[in-house]
This record gives C-alpha cells, sequence and structure tokens, in this order.
C-alpha cells in the first residue's frame, strides 16, 4: 500500500492550527460583538470564514499533504456551487422586486404565509 | 513537500500534474490512498453539495424576503441575571466544536503512533464534546420553539422564511453531529477492544472517522458565518 506510514505530522503543527481556530472564531465573534456593519462586517465574516476552513481541510483533514488527483476531485467540484449561487442571486433579486412592485414595500398590506 | 508516493510495486510516482496524469492513466487505482478513505472523501463532497444547496436556498429566501430578516445577533442573545449577550450561546457552541476538532486530529495521531488508549479517551472526548454540542442546540431549539413561538412558517421577529430555514439548516447539521458521536464511539470501542490490532495494527479507520468529524466541524463554519453572523 503507498505511504504504508500513513498521515504522520508533528503534534507542534496541530497545536497551533487548535489554537489559531480558536483565535479565528474569537476575531469572528467579536465582528458581532463589537457590530461591525456593512462590507467591514461582511468582508470580515467572510475572511475569518475562509481562514478558518482552510485551515480545517489542510491540515486537520491532511488535503494539503495528498497528491494533487485527490486534491483535484474533492475540491474542484464544489465550485460549480459558485454558478448556483450567482443563479441564485440574480433569481432572488428578482423575486424581491417582482413582490415589491404586486405587493408593495413594507407591511402595510397583509402578508399571506 | 509531500514524501514520494510510491505504488504497491515500490515505483516512484511523480509529482503534480503529470503525477496527476500518472494517476489517472495507470490502468490500476487512481487514488494513492485507502480506499475506504477515497470514499469517505466521496460522501464529503456529496454532503457539500446538500449542504451547499441548503446554504444557497437560504441565502435566495433571505435576499428575496420583503419583511426585515430577524436579527440573529438578538435572537440568540442570552442573559445570565445581566444584559444579554449578543450570540453568546452560538459562540460557546462554536468553541466546543472546534475543541473537539483537535481532540479528533489529536486521536488521528496517536492512532497512528498505535498508542491505543490515548486514541480511545481522545476519540472519546471528542464525541462526548459533541453530545455538550447537541444538547445546547437542544436548549436553543426549545427556547425558540417554546418561549419565543419561531415555527417553519412564521415566527414574531420579522421574515417568515427564517424558521424553515434555520430548522432545516441547523437540524440536518445537528443530524451530523449525533450520527458522527455514535461513529466516534462504535470506532472508539472497537479501537480499545483492540480489533485493530487482530488486523495489522492498522489504525487508518481513526482518520476516516476524523475526516467526517472534521467535515461536521468545517459546516459549522459556514454555518455560524453566514447564518449566524451575516
Amino acid at each position: 500500500m503507498a505511504q504504508a506510514s500513513g498521515q504522520q505530522h508533528p503534534i507542534s503543527i496541530y497545536m497551533w492550527i487548535w489554537g489559531l481556530l480558536f483565535v479565528f472564531s474569537f476575531f469572528s465573534y467579536m465582528v458581532d460583538y463589537l457590530d461591525f456593519q456593512g462590507l467591514m462586517r461582511w468582508s470580515l465574516i467572510l475572511l475569518f470564514m475562509f481562514l478558518k476552513a482552510g485551515f480545517i481541510v489542510g491540515i486537520f483533514m491532511h488535503m494539503a499533504w495528498e497528491r494533487l488527483a485527490l486534491k483535484m476531485v474533492i475540491l474542484g467540484p464544489p465550485v460549480a456551487l459558485c454558478v448556483l449561487i450567482a443563479l441564485m442571486v440574480i433569481e432572488a433579486d428578482y423575486t424581491f422586486l417582482t413582490r415589491i412592485v404586486f405587493f408593495g414595500e413594507g407591511a402595510a398590506l397583509p402578508v399571506h404565509h | 513537500m509531500p514524501e514520494a508516493a510510491l505504488t504497491d510495486t515500490g515505483d516512484i510516482l511523480p509529482e503534480g500534474t503529470r503525477g496527476v496524469v500518472a494517476d489517472f492513466s495507470a490502468d490500476k487505482q487512481t487514488f494513492q490512498v485507502p480506499w475506504g478513505k477515497a470514499m469517505m472523501w466521496i460522501f464529503l463532497l456529496s454532503d457539500t453539495f446538500i449542504f451547499g444547496c441548503f446554504l444557497t436556498s437560504y441565502m435566495t429566501v433571505r435576499m428575496s424576503a420583503r419583511d426585515a430578516w430577524p436579527v440573529p445577533s438578538e435572537v440568540f442573545a442570552l442573559s445570565f441575571g445581566g444584559e444579554p449577550i449578543p450570540l453568546i450561546l452560538i459562540a460557546i457552541m462554536t468553541f466546543i466544536l472546534i475543541s473537539s476538532s483537535g481532540t479528533m486530529a489529536m486521536a488521528v495521531n496517536m492512532g497512528y503512533r498505535k498508542e491505543r488508549n490515548k486514541t480511545f479517551w481522545l476519540m472519546l472526548a471528542t464525541a462526548a464534546f459533541g453530545v455538550m454540542f447537541v444538547s445546547m442546540q437542544v436548549f436553543e431549539w426549545t427556547k425558540l420553539i417554546v418561549d419565543e413561538g419561531v415555527r417553519p412558517w412564521s415566527n414574531p421577529m420579522g421574515a417568515a422564511q427564517f424558521g424553515s430555514t434555520f430548522f432545516m439548516i441547523t437540524g440536518f447539521h445537528g443530524l451530523h453531529v449525533s450520527a458522527g458521536v455514535i461513529y466516534l464511539i462504535t470506532i472508539a470501542s472497537r479501537v480499545k477492544r483492540g480489533f485493530y490490532e487482530k488486523r495489522g495494527g492498522n489504525y487508518e479507520i481513526v482518520e476516516i472517522t476524523g475526516l467526517y468529524w472534521h467535515f461536521v466541524d468545517l459546516v459549522w463554519v459556514f454555518i455560524f458565518a453566514l447564518f449566524y453572523l451575516w
């Protein structure tokens, strides 16, 4: 079997990443606690989200040490979700505008659930 | 740099894009990892799409809602006698899940060192964190349903779609955590019993279990950022 030794790495690297994940989580909580709004808010949320996700997949799930074939097969397909997200943003904008046109702004009209 | 991978016959495989071509054109197994690990990755890929679809539909529904979306920071605030602290329960849940990810990573490491006892206890600690997480989620759901009257079709705070997306996304994630706890306890007890010693001391299963558990944590990273913080 290839790589009979498996994924063996020094413990210190896990400790470092563990610590970093705590720090990033604390920072992302602070974004809410300190009540950042607008561009600052969502850019910081996304930054910490992708940093955390990257470290979990790369180090904890050992993807950084896998062969490129596996990396491409696992990390490639989720990129297709970007297309779905883009399409749904357009769709949601259209739905929202349609609702404004037919029901008006705010809760002045009765809402049918 | 990854150490040079070897085939069954001891040939050295090329790295990089040449390696990709070699792996896919070798007329034999493509991935130089145990089949169980490759299959877990494929399963996690499919799960990525499920959660990806959930989160995308949440985005669509939130963007197109005419009524104001309830502010998660206030909805999930908790008061310990004094002023309510925004989002505190969710923050604690996040830290618990990250702690569990750390103990899991250590369990995988100890497994490869063939330290059975340490592996067992670290996996059990991971499962215990998982149980804590699910318990807090039960508390959160109860509070929302009983005290605040949030339903999948309506809620007193704002846009009606809030309830359905919340229950769907966190519910499906909670289900994953619960399944993960059962999975962890099963494998941990086998490690303890020496089940894998009889199979040549192969502890790759601990890493495969770890992949699932880290994925659950990974999904929470996205839910925390996109649902609770946004």
